[in-house]
This record gives structure tokens, C-alpha cells and sequence, in this order.
């Protein structure tokens, strides 16, 4: 090794950062990436990842690991990098983050890790996300070929439940079979991973990476059991009870759309984003006749609302075959909670931006949607979130043609989850209490994810069942 | 995979279906549904619990043959499988303390009565179904209704067997006559829809079961979204029973319409590959 051989200072020889500018990741051509569902942007190769992996200068006090919400030891990892011991820097992520050519696809990380990057006072951040994104993808290629299967303790005779397979339920059953027990998934819908497989359109992240994840955790033993309805096939103490399970995990996310209430809204055309999605990415809409599921492929598309749902619905409805597609917002581009790369993605590809417009009613002729009628809004003083609040300006109602209305407006936690467990203590929006360590008021049961934080990210979600998965290992183990 | 173990044809379109879903079984009540996958590239579609055995872990639903997947399920055998089956969905049907109750079965809906007969009178309800259908040809179940404790009248609307009348006739009777404290309704929405008119002016309650269209079944989507009392409610968690008297039956039609081109055109390409043309 070429450390012990370089004596007396055994310090790694420290690298010289690269100045040059971030290494841009390859994408599609818009006009060609908007007319099918593949992947837009391509990802580096391993001279760019390494390029990249370059710019970072190993701080003293990496600031960066402060930012994630996992505290990835994004300073080693990159190290690692630098070496090219791709290996060592997939170990490091790993001991973090189950899931990492997912979260490098979809977190963000310009407003996590890379935000609070030393660079990023003077320049550009390094391209921390890419960079995962890439060893991600590196672990996953070497996986196909039957390797890094994680270690598996030795089994502790203790069974786990899994109530929902996103992100929080995958992450909380991955680290609870490392452990040694034995764990059973179990969710509702046909297909597994949460709002990754039904929500996160295909061209953002491929289900092969999903399911490539998803089929590691069966590989470590976990059992998988879909068309299983907690509440409804199952309830919370017939797992616990005659099923024999010794804990459970909540993760059944917070998957009820909410609506505008205005007028117009249950006219035929009308979506909410969770419908729409559903019908293409889980059921394949957009193979109809081939797969049975129809939706409807509107010719002028109007989707409402400014965060990443948003831009996955007028995204897709492009795909679909939309001539136009409006995006219509109450407050400007900058307060747009959506990624910043999803709103430059969508502006690229043709999607319209009606910022400062506040829906007051469709209108519709024979029961279809015809029309979207609006006020515009503008900014006021700031309200409690910070952001300055949008105001209606008065007698300013105009009228957008459209055939479809897809309503991106958020989230609520499903009321299903307290026909599972009536005892379950909620808040007054119906989220489930936990402590820091996920336990509910009842003993044994955890949950995590956004059925705990409402509608949140991924990496936040992954995150809670890790850490609930430790406490629930500790609390059978207790138990005995 | 949920095998078949049991297919019956109870008329032209209509066939009734058992599948082995012993975990379904132990749960389903009457009133309640399941969703079903035919196949891998299957649409996920909704049918009502016809009958169940917990002791013997099996499901059974009656379907009408009226687009692609009903078609598929039609000529699908006992030893094939259905890719997925989910349930039991939905809130049980209200059958206590109901005392004299009408139980309305319109054409394939009477699959969907057939339970809920039961259940009623089972919990002590004094029970008169009303089961209707177009001609003698389509009506079904007859010799199991015959078999429950209830009243059972008959109507076709070519008087091919019993009154030649429309279901509404025989309800009109019962309400006039003071005989019935509710009504339960289930068939076309059309059907309901002119149940709830007939008991309205009685001031008899009356429970009708919707089919809007669904997806999940679970309350994700609100693709069921319904208006019930001017408000909006989720057919597949809120129902699938709701108040008759409240429920916008024009908007329910119009949504269950809002496929009918692109469910004809996957009809017809299915049917070109399908084995009734051999
Ligand atoms: C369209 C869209 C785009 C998004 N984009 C991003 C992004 O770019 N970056 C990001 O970080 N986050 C994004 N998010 C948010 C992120 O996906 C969620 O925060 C995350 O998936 C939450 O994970 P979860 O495991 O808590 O719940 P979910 O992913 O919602 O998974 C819950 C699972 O539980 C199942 N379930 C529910 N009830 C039951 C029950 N009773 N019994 C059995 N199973 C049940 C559900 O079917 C589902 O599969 C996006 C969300 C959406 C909808
Ligand atoms: C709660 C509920 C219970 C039902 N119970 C029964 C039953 O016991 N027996 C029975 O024969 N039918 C029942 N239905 C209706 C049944 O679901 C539809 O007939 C079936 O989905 C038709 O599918 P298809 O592909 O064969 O026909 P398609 O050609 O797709 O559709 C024919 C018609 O069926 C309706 N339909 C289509 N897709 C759906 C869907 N995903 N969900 C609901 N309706 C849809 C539409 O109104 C459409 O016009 C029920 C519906 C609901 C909502
Ligand atoms: S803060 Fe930026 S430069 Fe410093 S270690 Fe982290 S990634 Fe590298
Ligand atoms: S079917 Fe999706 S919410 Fe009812």
C-alpha cells in the first residue's frame, strides 16, 4: 500500500482540487426527451463523476454533511471518489442512505446538502447529488451481476410488520432484516415503493432502479405481501396478535388529494395529480389499448399548483401528447416549492407558466371540462411561512381554455390509517404522534415518513424508518 | 396469483366467479367490495361480494360482461388465476334495527342485493326484495333469493316472468301502503336514481350502493369523488352506500361516461384476438 510506503507522515497525500467548473450532467434534448417516458437527464460517466468528485477540497469542517438530512459522510465518500475506491465510497453512503441512485435522482440537494457546500459561498457547489447519483448507479450495476447483497446478522427469532412499501416503509425493512429479523411488507396497492413506483414519473426515475431496489430487500429475506389493506384485509392487532408479528412500522404515507372545492371540480377531466399519475405510471396509461387502464389525453392541459407533483403532472400530460400545457400557480416562479432543475426541465420542454392565478371555477359543456376560470393574484406582505402572500386583485377574472384540469395542491394523511388501529393518537390533521424515535402511544408500533410528517421528501422518509427501525431492533430485543 | 375455483354462467353476459382468498374471506361483509387485476396489463376494477366462506377461504362475485376486463374475466376457468385481488374495500352495508326494509336488485345489481338480503334479515329485518331485469332471460339468482327468509317479488319489463312492470312500481306499492320503514336500492344508476325519486315523497330513507369509477379503491385518487348532499365525499371509503335522497345521480352518470370511447375502442381491439370469434 502506497500509504505505509510513504513513511513517517502516513497522511494521505492530500489531492489538488480541481478549479475548473461544475461538470454538467448530460441530458436529452428537450424536443426529442418530452415525446416519451425514458429518463431525461443521462448521468455522468465515471471521467466526469471523477472530474467532479475533484472540485471538492475536503474541508476541515465539512458543512456539506450538516445538510443532508441523513448526515451522509458526503466529505469521505467524495475521498473515496478521488481515490477511485468506488467500492469504499458506495460503503460510506450506504451506512447512511439504503437507497442512493434514488435519492440521487430525486432529493434536493440544492437546497440540502449543496446549499451549505464551503464552495457554494464563492462559486458553484460540488455536484454532491450527481455524484450519489452515479455511485448509485455504480452499486446498482454491480448488484445485477449478484453481489453486495448486504450482511445479514444473525437471525434474532423476532418478526417485524411493515405497514407500506415507499420509501420509509423500504428503508425501515432494509435496516430492520440487516439487524436479523425477520420482516414482512405489506401493502396495498399491486405494486411496490410508494409514491416512487405510482407518483415519481419514469423520465425522473426509472422503476427498473426501483424495483432493482426492491429486489435487494428480498434477497435479504424480507417478504413482500401486496393487495394486503391494513385496516381492511388486516388490522393493526391481528398483526400484532394471531399474525404473531412483535412490532410494527407505519409507513403508509399521506396519499389523500386535496381539492380546491371550487366549482366545476367533479366535472369529466377534472384530476387530481395522485389520479392522474396513478393511471400513468402504476397502470401504464399511456400503453392504452395495450394496457387497460385508459386516461384522458387532453389537448390543452391545465395543471394547478408549484411543487414537484405539479411539474411531474404538466410533464407527463406533454408526454401524453398535450399541445399545450398551462401551469397555473398563485404566487410567482420564486416561491414554487418544486425543485429548481424540475421547473427549468418543464419550462424547457414547453410547459406554459401562468404564475400569480388563483382558480375560482371550471367550466365545463355536456360534463366535460371546457375551461378554467381565474383571478390573478399579487404579492403581498409575507405570511407565516415567510413567503410573501398572493392577494387577489379585484374584478381581474379571466378565462383559460383547456380540456383537462389536473389539481397539484397537496396531500392529506388517507383516514384509512385509523380504521387500522382506532387507539392510534393522531393530531388534529390526522398525522400519526411519534416520538423522536417514531413510537406511537401504543407499544410496539412505530411509524415514519409522511404519514408522521405530511407530504415531505424521500430522503426524509428513508431517514424515519431507519432510525425507527433501530428503535423497534432495541425495543424486541428488550422485550426478548 | 388468486386462483379460480369456481365459474358459473347465470345468463348471456352475466357469470359468477369464486376465488381462493382465504385472508378476503375472513373479512368480507355484505355491501362490501373488492378490486380486481385480471392480468398483468390489467385495469383495476370493482365488484361487489356476492357470497363468501370464511371457514372455507373463498370469495365469489357475479360480473356483467360490459367492457374489456369483464370480457377477459368471462372466458377465464376454473385453474387459471386472477393476477390480484384486494379487500374487502369499502364500509359495510347498515343492516341493523332496520325493521321493514325494501331490498331493490336491478339486473346485475341483484348480485349485489343477494347479500345484503341476507345480512338484513339475518339482524332481524322483516325483508321484501324486489328483483327486476329487462326479460325472464336476464334475470338471476331467482332460486337463491327463494331459498332466504324474504318476501320476494318479481318483475321484468316484458312481464316474460312476473309483473310487467319496472322496479319502481312494486316500491311505489310498498310505500303507499305503509309497509316498508327504508329502502335499499341497488342496480344502474339510473335505476337508483328513480327508486329514490319513487320513496322520496314517502319520506321512506333510502340507501342506495354507487359504482363510480375507481382506481385504487383505497382513497388515493378520487376518481369515486361523488356529490352527496352538495358535498363531495369518496365513493370507494365514504360508500359505497349513500343517502338516495341526497346523491347527484346526473353527475355520477356523467362520470361513469367520461371513458366510453377509449373503453369501446380497447373492447373492440381485445375482442379481434379473443376466443369468441373462434
Ligand atoms: C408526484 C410526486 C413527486 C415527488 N417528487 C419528489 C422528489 O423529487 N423528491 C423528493 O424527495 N420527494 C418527492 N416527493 C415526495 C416523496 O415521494 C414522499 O415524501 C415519500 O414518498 C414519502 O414516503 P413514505 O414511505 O412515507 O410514503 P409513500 O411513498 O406514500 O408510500 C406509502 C405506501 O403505503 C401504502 N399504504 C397506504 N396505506 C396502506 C395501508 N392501509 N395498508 C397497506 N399499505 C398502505 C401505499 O400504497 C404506498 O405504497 C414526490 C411526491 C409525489 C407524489
Ligand atoms: C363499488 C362498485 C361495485 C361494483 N360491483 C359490481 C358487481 O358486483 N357486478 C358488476 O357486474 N359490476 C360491478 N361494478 C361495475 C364494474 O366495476 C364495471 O362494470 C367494470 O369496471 C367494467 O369494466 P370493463 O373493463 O369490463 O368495462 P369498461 O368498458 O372498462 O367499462 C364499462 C363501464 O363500466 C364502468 N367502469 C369502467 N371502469 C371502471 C372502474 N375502474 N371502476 C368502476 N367502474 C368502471 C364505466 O361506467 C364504464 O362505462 C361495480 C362498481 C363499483 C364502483
Ligand atoms: S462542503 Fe463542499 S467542498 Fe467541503 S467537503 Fe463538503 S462537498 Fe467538499
Ligand atoms: S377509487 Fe381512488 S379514491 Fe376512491
Amino acid at each position: 500500500m502506497s500509504r505505509v510506503e510513504s513513511g513517517a507522515g502516513a497522511e494521505k497525500p492530500r489531492h489538488k482540487p480541481s478549479r475548473g467548473p461544475r461538470v454538467a450532467m448530460p441530458e436529452r434534448p428537450a424536443a426529442e426527451r418530452a415525446q416519451d417516458f425514458d429518463e431525461v437527464p443521462l448521468g455522468y460517466t465515471e471521467e466526469m463523476a471523477h472530474a467532479e468528485a475533484m472540485r471538492c477540497i475536503q474541508c476541515k469542517n465539512p458543512t456539506c454533511i450538516d445538510g443532508c438530512p441523513v448526515n451522509i459522510d458526503i466529505k469521505s465518500f467524495i475521498a473515496h471518489m478521488i481515490d477511485r475506491d468506488y467500492p469504499a465510497a458506495v460503503s460510506v453512503l450506504k451506512e447512511r442512505n439504503a437507497l442512493p441512485a434514488i435519492c440521487g435522482r430525486v432529493c434536493p440537494q440544492e437546497e440540502q446538502c449543496e446549499i451549505v457546500c464551503v464552495l457554494a459561498r464563492k462559486g458553484e457547489p460540488v455536484a454532491i447529488g450527481r455524484l450519489e447519483r452515479w455511485l448509485g448507479d455504480y452499486d446498482l450495476a454491480c448488484e445485477l451481476e449478484g453481489r453486495c447483497v448486504p450482511e445479514v446478522a444473525p437471525a434474532t427469532g423476532m418478526r417485524a410488520a411493515i405497514v407500506g412499501s415507499g420509501p420509509a416503509g423500504l428503508a425501515c425493512a432494509g435496516e430492520l432484516a440487516r439487524l436479523g429479523n425477520a420482516v414482512t411488507i405489506f401493502e396495498s396497492l399491486h405494486a411496490t415503493g410508494g409514491v416512487l413506483t405510482y407518483g415519481i414519473p419514469e423520465f425522473r426515475l426509472p422503476l427498473d432502479i426501483v424495483e432493482a431496489e426492491i429486489d435487494l430487500l428480498a434477497q435479504m429475506g424480507v417478504e413482500i405481501v401486496t393487495d394486503a389493506v391494513i385496516g381492511a384485509t388486516y388490522t393493526l392487532d391481528e398483526l400484532l396478535g394471531e399474525e404473531g408479528f412483535d412490532t410494527v412500522f407505519i409507513g403508509a404515507g399521506a396519499g389523500l388529494p386535496v381539492f380546491l372545492g371550487i366549482p366545476g371540480e367533479n366535472l369529466n377531466g377534472v384530476y387530481s395529480a395522485n389520479e392522474y399519475l396513478t393511471r400513468v405510471n402504476l397502470m401504464r396509461a399511456y400503453e392504452f389499448p395495450h394496457a387497460d387502464t385508459p386516461v384522458a389525453r387532453g389537448r390543452k392541459v391545465a395543471v394547478v399548483g408549484g411543487g414537484n407533483v405539479a411539474m411531474d403532472a404538466a410533464r407527463t400530460a406533454l408526454r401524453l401528447g398535450a399541445e399545450e400545457v398551462f401551469l397555473v400557480y398563485r404566487r410567482t416562479e420564486d416561491e414554487m416549492p418544486a425543485r429548481k432543475e424540475e421547473v427549468h426541465h418543464a419550462a424547457e420542454e414547453g410547459v406554459a407558466f401562468k404564475m400569480l392565478c388563483s382558480p375560482v371555477e371550471i367550466l365545463g359543456r355536456e360534463g366535460f371540462v371546457t375551461g378554467l376560470v381565474a383571478n390573478r393574484m399579487e404579492l403581498g406582505e409575507p405570511d407565516e411561512s415567510g413567503r410573501r402572500a398572493p392577494v387577489c386583485v379585484m374584478g381581474s377574472e379571466f378565462e383559460i381554455e383547456c380540456d383537462t384540469v389536473i389539481i397539484a395542491v397537496g396531500t392529506r394523511a388517507n383516514p384509512l390509517v385509523l380504521q387500522a388501529a382506532p387507539g392510534l393518537e393522531l393530531s388534529s390533521r390526522g398525522y400519526i404522534l411519534t416520538d423522536d424515535d417514531g413510537a406511537t402511544n401504543l407499544p410496539g408500533v412505530y411509524a415514519g415518513g409522511d404519514i408522521v410528517t405530511g407530504a415531505a421528501t424521500v430522503i426524509e422518509a428513508m431517514g424515519a424508518g431507519k432510525k425507527s427501525a433501530r428503535a423497534m431492533d432495541r425495543w424486541m430485543r428488550e422485550r426478548g | 396469483m388468486f386462483p379460480i375455483v369456481h365459474t358459473r354462467r347465470l345468463s348471456d353476459a352475466v357469470f359468477e366467479m369464486g376465488v381462493e382468498a382465504p385472508r378476503i374471506a375472513r373479512k368480507a361483509r355484505a355491501g362490501q367490495f373488492l378490486i380486481l387485476r385480471a392480468d398483468e396489463a390489467g385495469e383495476r376494477i370493482p365488484l361487489t361480494f356476492s357470497d363468501w366462506s370464511a371457514e372455507e377461504g373463498w370469495i365469489r362475485f357475479i360480473f356483467m360482461q360490459v367492457g374489456k376486463t369483464t370480457h377477459k374475466l368471462s372466458h377465464l376457468e376454473v385453474g387459471d388465476s386472477l393476477a390480484d385481488v384486494v379487500g374487502p374495500l369499502g364500509v359495510p352495508t347498515y343492516t341493523d334495527d332496520l325493521g321493514r326494509v325494501a331490498v331493490v336488485g336491478g339486473g346485475v345489481g341483484a348480485a349485489v342485493a343477494y347479500p345484503v338480503a341476507r345480512a338484513m334479515a339475518e339482524a332481524g329485518a322483516e325483508v321484501t326484495v324486489i328483483l327486476g331485469a329487462r326479460t325472464a332471460d336476464l334475470l338471476i339468482l331467482r332460486e337463491e333469493f327463494e331459498a332466504l327468509p324474504v318476501r320476494l317479488q318479481i318483475v321484468t319489463d316484458d312481464g316474460s316472468v312476473g309483473e310487467k312492470a319496472l322496479v319502481t312500481a312494486p316500491l311505489k306499492r310498498l310505500c303507499e301502503e305503509g309497509a316498508i320503514d327504508h329502502a335499499m336500492a341497488i342496480g344502474p344508476a339510473i335505476m337508483m336514481k328513480f327508486c329514490a325519486e319513487t320513496t322520496r315523497e314517502f319520506g321512506v330513507p333510502t340507501t342506495v350502493s354507487l359504482n363510480p369509477i375507481m382506481v385504487d379503491g383505497t382513497g388515493m385518487c378520487g376518481a369515486c369523488r361523488v356529490t352527496v348532499g352538495g358535498e363531495t365525499k369518496f365513493g370507494c371509503v365514504d360508500g359505497p352506500d349513500f343517502d338516495g335522497h341526497a346523491v347527484d345521480f346526473e353527475e355520477l352518470m356523467s362520470r361513469q361516461r367520461v371513458y366510453n370511447e377509449e373503453e369501446r375502442e380497447a373492447d373492440a381491439e381485445y375482442a379481434r384476438g379473443c376466443r369468441c370469434h373462434e
